[in-house]
């Protein structure tokens, strides 16, 4: 029941904004290709492995082969034309074979024409097919086991991290978590990995900070959570990162080994990883329309301009990007139960009122999305190193959780801003999300701000002031505000950034199998 | 329910006597030199702490945690908690009083060398010393992704209630963000003439924060030589004994507010202009 009064034009004309501001974005997504995108789609017509023979160390087949046909034909075309008319060509088994041939320098990349480029095209159409068809069964599997096992027995889901770096210690770490009451588990990647151009391969032992994203390693924490969900009776999610310069790669990565969530923040990678702009936005939208094959949940980022930004003067810019994301994400085929909009408790204790002022930016995001999967992201900032008091804090930040409806809590620390969690730091951080859950997990229900009280007039001033900003955003262009330091006060201009090099305008001729069947929802 | 309270413990015979030093020179000098936590009464020594021990619940892990406690000196120890975390661990918190003693003399810090200034007062200093706005250049280096130090120096917003460099009229600040690589530094630093460059690091992994900001000061000594910049490094792993090692001019560690930074700067400048290079 809506407890803030929301006046329905209002919240109508925030929606109209974000989706003209945006508009101009979806275009240049449309109409550009990224060697990202490119590789993704290689991966879902089945190529993997590396080369382990190069001087760099393990380089993946898809990286040599996209490279190659970038330096020898451009991928303005697709990279599908040139690499399955090789493979006809070359009368090759796989791509795995035609990788091999093009490190050794025997194969010539060129656009095929004619009966070739058809050939071409319905090669790799079924390729690609038989990888989304993968996808397919992974979600089929998944509502299985879901139906079997079940959901978490109540809201919110809980959300806990493990980082050890090396993914069998991250089993551990889970299982020990899905056993103490853990509905989602995430693996944080290694520091860094978002400014790799590549996905490492194989089942990794040496993270900094965090784990690497591989597609052994998302098959290995899969199939550990298989087995833990058995043994807990639910299902326990499984969360990782479609993030940073691979963004649609990892995302592909995810749908074939059957992850349940992963953060995908239409703006994180511009603003916290200087990404260029037309990259993350062309990458995002090909690894939404993965995503909502997949059926995996995003989370989106907001939570970050907090970290930044003051939480209090901020507050509507947090609102701004969750409609953003909301739009971009319907845009690409996400319906809202799949799209977990992000926000968190970032005010400075300090400030007099500032858990009323939490609970009505909480209440806010979740009556302009009632039916998305919110994601509530603990305190960071103001966690000090004052552990007791961090543990009062994420006591709090429990409660607004619970009593404002959240579907998504992610578990804080009291060792947050201190050091990696230790077991008993973790063991103590649900320990508190239980007694506030099983204290007052139904206050909801006597909870009435009053209609002219501080919360629901903060709730209204802060929608007001997002509508004036996507107003002026509207007006300036998106990219003008992303490069004037509008979100999270960081300022990227769209020529510049990490990874521009890999934005290609596409030809009129461009071909994507995996967009054509993602956009039919076909499987053949 | 009753509050069980720990007896003070038995002090030993030399701990004594250094409790009666103590007394002395507390008299005698009215600081006190010798020093032992307080918990509700002086020289109680009581001190709390917890810690996981890989021994599953039951009397022998209590046996283990109080050996533990006493190899730390806390003797004696109560376990006033425990818990088991799965069926291999237990969590124990520990109340108990140390035996040790702490020379106040035998302290190192790295004390201030400078005067606090307000802002308004920074200003004229570098209004009179400088004749122009004084640039300070500030990034996170490397990976790093964390913003969040050199932030709160240098956007107005500020931290602990102090404002920013950002706020102070004389201050040119450049915010170049998160994961700036060595060289693009050195190239915008130039390019701004800097006065100042800040380096903020937080993640320590495998030592990440020393080998970045040695990398970062041997890059602008091979670059610049003796008209670099000021080089300071912050975050809160760093040892402001650590100067030296690291290359730069200072350090700063946590908790340090953009007022101290901004005042060590004017002091810094004012010191270079005393001693060209």
């Amino acid at each position: 029941m809506p407890l803030l009064d929301l006046d329905p034009a209002v919240v109508a004309t925030a929606r109209r904004l974000a989706a003209k501001a945006a508009a101009p974005v979806v275009e240049i997504a449309r109409s550009h290709t990224t060697v990202s995108v490119e590789r993704a789609t290689l991966r879902l017509a089945g190529i993997t492995g590396a080369d382990s023979t190069h001087r760099a160390g393990d380089v993946p087949w898809v990286n040599r082969v996209v490279d190659t046909v970038a330096e020898h034909c451009g991928l303005q075309d697709g990279v599908c034309g040139p690499v399955f008319h090789a493979l006809a060509e070359h009368d090759l088994g796989s791509l795995t074979e035609l990788a091999e041939a093009t490190a050794a320098g025997q194969v010539t990349f060129r656009v095929p024409t004619g009966k070739d480029a058809t050939r071409a095209d319905k090669a790799a159409r079924a390729a690609v097919a038989k990888g989304l068809r993968t996808v397919d069964r992974n979600r089929a599997q998944r509502d299985k086991l879901v139906a079997k096992l079940g959901d978490p027995p109540r809201r919110p889901w809980i959300y806990l991290i493990v980082a050890t770096g090396d993914i069998d210690e991250d089993v551990v770490q889970a299982a020990n978590a899905a056993r103490a009451g853990a509905d989602i588990i995430a693996v944080i990647r290694s520091t860094g990995q978002s400014l790799l151009d590549y996905v490492p391969e194989g089942a990794t032992h040496h993270g900094f900070a965090g784990t690497y994203a591989t597609q052994e390693n998302f098959r290995i924490m899969r199939a550990a959570m298989d087995e833990v969900s058995r043994e807990v009776g639910r299902y326990v999610r499984v969360t990782n990162y479609a993030s940073g310069l691979c963004m649609p790669e990892i995302a592909v990565l995810a749908g074939l080994q059957r992850l349940d969530m992963m953060l995908n923040d239409s703006m994180y990678g511009i603003l916290f990883r200087d990404i260029n702009p037309i990259r993350t936005f062309v990458d995002q939208r090909f690894s939404r329309q993965v995503h909502a094959r997949a059926g995996i949940i995003i989370n989106t980022g907001e939570d970050n301009y907090l970290t930044t930004a003051d939480a209090v003067d901020a507050a509507h810019t947090v609102t701004v990007s969750q409609l953003l994301n909301e739009h971009f994400a319907h845009e690409a085929g996400l319906p809202d139960e799949l799209l977990g909009l992000g926000h968190a408790f970032e005010i400075n204790p300090k400030v007099p009122e500032s858990f009323r002022l939490e609970l009505a930016h909480a209440l806010l995001a979740r009556e302009l999305f009632p039916d998305a999967p919110l994601k509530w992201m603990p305190p960071t900032k103001h966690m000090t190193g004052d552990v007791f008091n961090g543990y009062l804090l994420d006591g709090f930040f429990n409660l607004a959780g619970a009593l404002t409806g959240q579907s998504i809590l992610l578990v804080g620390m009291m060792t947050e801003a201190v050091v990696t969690p230790f077991l008993s730091d973790r063991d103590l951080a649900l320990a508190n999300v239980r007694y506030v859950l099983d204290a007052a997990g139904g206050l909801a229900e006597d909870f009435r701000p009053a209609p002219d009280g501080l919360i629901v007039k903060r709730a209204h001033q802060v929608l007001g002031e997002a509508v004036d900003l996507l107003g002026r955003i509207v007006d300036d262009g998106l990219l003008t505000a992303i490069a004037s330091g509008t979100f999270g006060l960081m300022k990227r201009p769209p020529d510049q950034g990490r990874g521009v090099a890999g934005v290609v305008a596409k030809a009129d001729g461009y071909r994507n199998p995996a967009t054509d069947l993602l956009d039919e929802g076909a499987t053949k | 329910m009753t509050t069980t309270r720990p007896a003070p413990a038995d002090a030993s015979a030399s701990d004594t006597a250094a409790t009666d030093t103590a007394a002395t020179n507390t008299a005698a000098t009215d600081t006190k030199r010798y020093v032992r936590p307080y918990g509700d009464t002086s020289g109680d020594g009581m001190v709390q702490t917890s810690f996981t021990l890989p021994v599953p619940h039951g009397p022998r892990a209590e046996g283990a945690a109080l050996l533990l406690a006493a190899k730390m000196g806390m003797e004696p120890a109560m376990v006033v908690h425990s818990h088991a975390i799965g069926p291999d661990f237990t969590f124990f918190v520990v109340y108990g009083s140390v035996r040790h003693i702490i020379d106040l003399t035998e302290v190192e810090v790295v004390e201030r060398e400078y005067p606090l200034l307000p802002p308004s007062e920074v200003n004229t200093v570098i209004k009179r010393a400088l004749r122009r706005k004084m640039v300070v250049v500030g990034a996170c280096i490397g990976t790093d992704a964390h913003t969040v130090g050199i932030d709160a120096i240098l956007n107005i917003k500020g931290f602990a209630g102090e404002k920013g460099l950002e706020y102070y009229r004389e201050l040119r600040v450049v915010n170049l963000g998160a994961q700036v690589s060595v060289p693009d530094l050195v190239k915008r630093a130039r390019a701004e003439k800097a006065d100042a460059v800040l380096v903020s690091q937080v993640v320590t992994q495998r030592d990440a924060h020393i080998l970045n900001t040695q990398e970062m000061s041997a890059a602008f000594r091979e670059a610049m030589g003796g008209r670099r910049p000021l080089l300071i490094a912050g975050g809160p792993r760093f040892d402001p004994r650590m100067a030296g090692d690291l290359g730069v001019d200072r350090v700063f560690s946590r908790g340090t507010t953009p007022g101290e930074v901004a005042s060590y700067l004017v002091h810094a400048i004012n010191q270079r202009k005393e001693q060209p290079a």
